[in-house]
């Protein structure tokens, strides 16, 4: 079938940037949407011109590397389904797609449809960790952990951090990504004992990286690839309230963003 | 080179016990003023970065992507494998140690293999007191299975995501060092040459792959854990970023590449469905448990499977092996599906595949206990294939999934070059000539979380670091060769694309260095490689520059060393003239068609030394000794 992509170019954060047309022709159905745009740019590169530039790695929908908006989706119109693993079977021969990079103003641009997601990795840092060095567990089976606890968890810890979320939320909120992991520890008895720190660190650092504030649309829930249920941001509110006023006097600093 | 593999004397089961007590300790004061370098941030480099970052080191850990956690550890689905005996079903350490050995075919270490081994255990705890959330029973217990040629359950597993789930308790642990400060993460920077000074590695020469800028990073010692090289066949089920450079780099300053034809093919992968095919999808093998593989007993047969009566299947593994049946090893069942395939018994529009069919099973626990063991590779399945697995078959077909092979290293996992030390997929350790499921999160986790932090410190407490900056003539000479390659690609611009090339080689390499090998067939693809290098180096386009992101230039470089380590795969591939594990040469092969050992002339890991771009390699030969598993032919009949 043939399509037009129609892509957002911009080289990097400086430049003035635009969306460009671009015919594809002979897309198999059978292709994911990164092998249309691969094929996209062996013509670019043989015409030369520059190749469009996009995150990709696993090409299996676990890295988290890959994802752009797809006519206004984050990773496109199939539910659960990264980009990487969405094939071009649920397009119709004649469609135009419009690409273009999450946005959000914590997500600095890059180039083309990349955008720079560290503000995710400062947001772990503040506190999405078990404090446990090498060396200092027991025998795993002394930790119960009830199946229903563990599915919870799992649940919730299934989240690849691609960006859709934010990407999706009208406010570019970062809670269901904070959420997932602070209901994947705060769950189980091992993060138990720093459930409140984590919730304070964790949630301090998402304000300082300028993501906005979650409005309960549940846009980031139903863009997420993983599927991680809207309750993680239930879980993060409610750990964070009891968390801030039972140390109301040791309120955690953040790092500084974009460092 | 006489290589010394420094495995201590005396019972194998005191071995790592001895060789710690042995190791020197460096002051906990004085850790801080040692740096080291980590390249790569999977399970082997993320672990091994946040234990030395807690153990107070200054460490500097890099990766390509824009996040640690994107390493392709994240991708292994299965589960990892440790002597627990949770189960009560008679594993053991040694047993464990037992199964790798002979799993390897008797090409790999025994001492490290106990280590691993012994390791195990420890591994699950560490994970376990992360929060990895791993599978649980009702009580709250861990859970096991059974896994890919076991015949006890000793595999622990998180859905059908375990790498995922391990890898981000690593990637946490790393965060939190990072916010200890005593780990820097540099990430999207792709380590382009290995800075080697007065015999020792001192640094390397990094590449910013938003601004092109090169960087040089000296520290006391450099670990490389960069991974495997499955992507030289183009189509493999690696990421499309993982790459051979970082090792290669080290090769070519003078450490050893040990068994590099030894290539793992996957068993469970979704066949291929056109040209544009860019990467190949793995599905856990742990489906082969619940799973029974067959192909129509008449060839060419088109008819749906669901036309397909049961006595006109044939149930191929089942047939030939009837006490592992479905569980082979991996090798075995790759090299089964092909010759079926091969014979004209494949199914699917290419027919380069076989059925994996879960009916029996469905029939037999139930929809819903299948959907919880493998629902999330169904749905994947059907995400990719457009069928439903729990209604009609998979259709699979075997694909390059590990490289046993990798960089040689001695039992410290250091390698030829003083404080080069190679961890995880990137060294070639533990595995032989075959790697069981389950084994390769065990063995990066082993390697990072339980003996480079040892190893290192031994080295750092043993040796003299002279003070060393960027105007050392070595350090100056890297960045300029590293200058000069990158100008070279940009400066080609010639009429063919680098994946086109990419492409290309990886078919000279499935073809002739895949699942089966012959002297013959080598020999003409050292040819084609050549030839087609020399044309890469004429013809190649790359286009844009070298000061910003641009990706086709940073494959253009990894192609590049791709033709150099096809060319030595093939290479080693010739000189073993013996079938092992995942090397099997047509013409040693038992009359009833499995793989035929040469104990007497190839019980031995070949480690190749680079002498010149075009010199041949030079063979060295570490020999291995059996004592604890006399070596047998595997029979899984």
């Amino acid at each position: 079938m043939k399509l037009t992509l129609k892509i957002w170019r911009q080289k990097n954060v400086d430049a003035k940037g635009a969306f460009v047309r671009y015919p594809v022709d002979d897309v198999d159905p059978e292709m994911s949407m990164l092998e249309c745009l691969d094929v996209l740019n062996e013509t670019l590169i043989l015409k030369g011109e520059e190749p469009v530039a996009f995150e990709h790695d696993c090409r299996e929908g676990i890295c988290g590397s890959c994802g752009f908006m797809i006519n206004g989706e984050a990773h496109g119109p199939e539910k659960a389904t990264t980009t990487c693993q969405l094939t071009m079977r649920h397009f119709k021969d004649g469609d135009e797609l419009t690409l273009e990079p999450w946005r959000a103003k914590a997500f600095v641009f890059v180039k083309d449809l990349v955008v720079n997601r560290r503000a995710f990795d400062h947001i772990i840092e503040a506190g999405g960790y078990v404090s446990v060095s090498t060396g200092q567990a027991p025998d795993g089976n002394t930790i119960l952990v009830g199946k229903e606890v563990a599915d919870t968890s799992m649940d919730a810890a299934a989240c690849i951090g691609c960006g859709a979320c934010v990407a999706a939320c009208p406010n570019a909120s970062a809670a269901l990504f904070t959420g997932a992991k602070i209901t994947h520890l705060g769950t189980l008895p091992q993060g138990e004992p720093e459930r409140e720190r984590r919730a304070l660190g964790m949630v301090a650092q998402m304000n300082a990286e300028e993501f906005g504030s979650c409005t309960n649309i549940g846009e980031c829930s139903a863009a997420c690839p993983k599927e991680i249920p809207l309750e993680v941001i239930a879980n993060m509110n409610r750990d964070y309230v009891c968390a801030s006023f039972r140390r109301r006097d040791d309120l955690p600093t953040p790092v500084t963003p974009g460092s | 080179m006489t290589l010394d593999a420094k495995i201590p004397s005396g019972p194998i089961e005191q071995a790592w016990a001895k060789a710690c007590f042995d190791m020197k300790l460096v002051n906990p004061a004085n850790k801080r003023k040692h740096s080291v370098i980590v390249v790569g941030s999977g399970l082997a480099g993320g672990s091994a970065a946040a234990s030395l970052g807690e153990l107070g080191y200054n460490v500097k850990c890099f990766c390509f992507q824009d996040s640690p956690r994107r390493a392709h550890s994240i991708a292994a689905q299965g589960g990892i494998n440790a002597a627990k005996n949770y189960p009560n079903d008679g594993e053991s350490v040694f047993r464990l140690f037992y199964d790798t050995v002979k799993g390897g075919d008797f090409r790999a270490r025994e001492a490290n293999i106990y280590r691993l081994a012994q390791n195990s255990g420890a591994i699950i705890d560490q994970c376990v007191a992360q929060g990895v959330p791993f599978a649980r029973e009702y009580g709250g217990s861990l859970t096991n299975r059974s896994f890919g040629g076991a015949q006890v359950s000793r595999t622990f597993y998180a859905r059908g995501q375990t790498g995922q789930q391990l890898l981000l308790g690593a990637y946490q642990a790393l965060e939190r060092q990072i916010h200890a400060g005593t780990v820097k993460m540099i990430a999207r920077t792709e380590m382009l040459d290995l800075i080697v000074i007065d015999g020792k590695a001192r640094g390397i020469v990094a590449r910013n792959l938003i601004t092109g800028k090169l960087s040089v990073h000296i520290a006391d010692a450099v670990l490389l854990a960069s991974g495997g090289y499955g992507n030289v066949y183009y189509l493999s089920t690696n990421a499309k970023g993982s790459n051979v450079t970082a090792n290669w780099r080290a090769y070519k300053r003078g450490a050893l590449f040990a068994n590099p034809c030894f290539t793992q093919i996957h068993p469970t992968c979704i066949p291929v469905s056109g040209e544009y095919q860019s990467k190949l999808t793995l599905m856990s093998e742990s489906l082969r448990n619940d799973g029974r593989i067959w192909v129509p007993k008449k060839k060419g047969d088109t008819r749906s499977p669901d036309q397909i009566p049961e006595e006109e299947r044939d149930y191929y593994l089942e047939r030939r092996y009837p006490s592992f049946g479905n569980l082979v090893p991996r090798d075995v069942a790759s090299r089964n599906a092909k010759a079926m395939c091969d014979a004209g018994y494949g199914v699917g529009k290419s027919g380069l595949g076989v059925y994996l069919d879960f009916s029996e099973s469905i029939k037999r626990l139930g929809e819903k206990t299948v959907r919880e063991r493998y629902g999330n590779l169904f749905d994947m399945y059907q995400r990719i294939t457009d069928e439903n697995p729990y209604k009609v078959p998979m259709r699979i077909y075997p694909a390059i999934h590990y490289t046993m092979g990798g960089l040689w290293v001695d039992y410290q996992l250091q390698s030829t070059i003083p404080g080069l030390f190679v961890l995880g997929e990137a060294n070639f350790s533990d595995h032989g000539a075959n790697r069981l499921g389950a084994s390769a999160l065990m063995q990066g986790l082993s390697d990072g979380y339980f003996i480079a932090p040892y190893t290192v410190s031994n080295y750092i407490a043993t040796n003299k670091f002279e003070k060393v900056d960027e105007s050392h003539d070595e350090v100056k000479s890297a960045v300029s060769a590293v200058e000069q390659k990158i100008a070279k690609l940009l400066s080609i611009k010639g009429t063919r694309t680098v994946d086109s090339f990419h492409r290309e080689l990886g078919k000279i390499m499935w073809e002739h260095c895949g699942m089966a090998r012959t002297a013959e067939g080598l020999k003409e693809a050292i040819g084609m490689i050549r030839a087609l290098r020399e044309q890469y180096w004429k013809d190649v386009t790359v286009p844009g520059s070298g000061d910003d992101l641009n990706e086709s230039l940073e494959k253009a470089g990894r192609v590049a060393d791709y033709f150099e380590l096809a060319e030595l795969m093939c290479i080693d591939a010739l000189d073993r003239n013996e079938s092992c594990g995942g090397h099997f040469r047509e013409e040693y092969q038992t009359s009833e068609g499995e793989a035929q050992r040469d104990d007497e002339h190839f019980s031995y890991v070949a480690a190749w030394g680079y002498r010149g771009d075009d010199a041949a390699p030079e063979l060295n030969k570490e020999p291995l000794e059996f004592h604890y598993v006399h070596p047998s032919q595997r029979s899984y009949k």
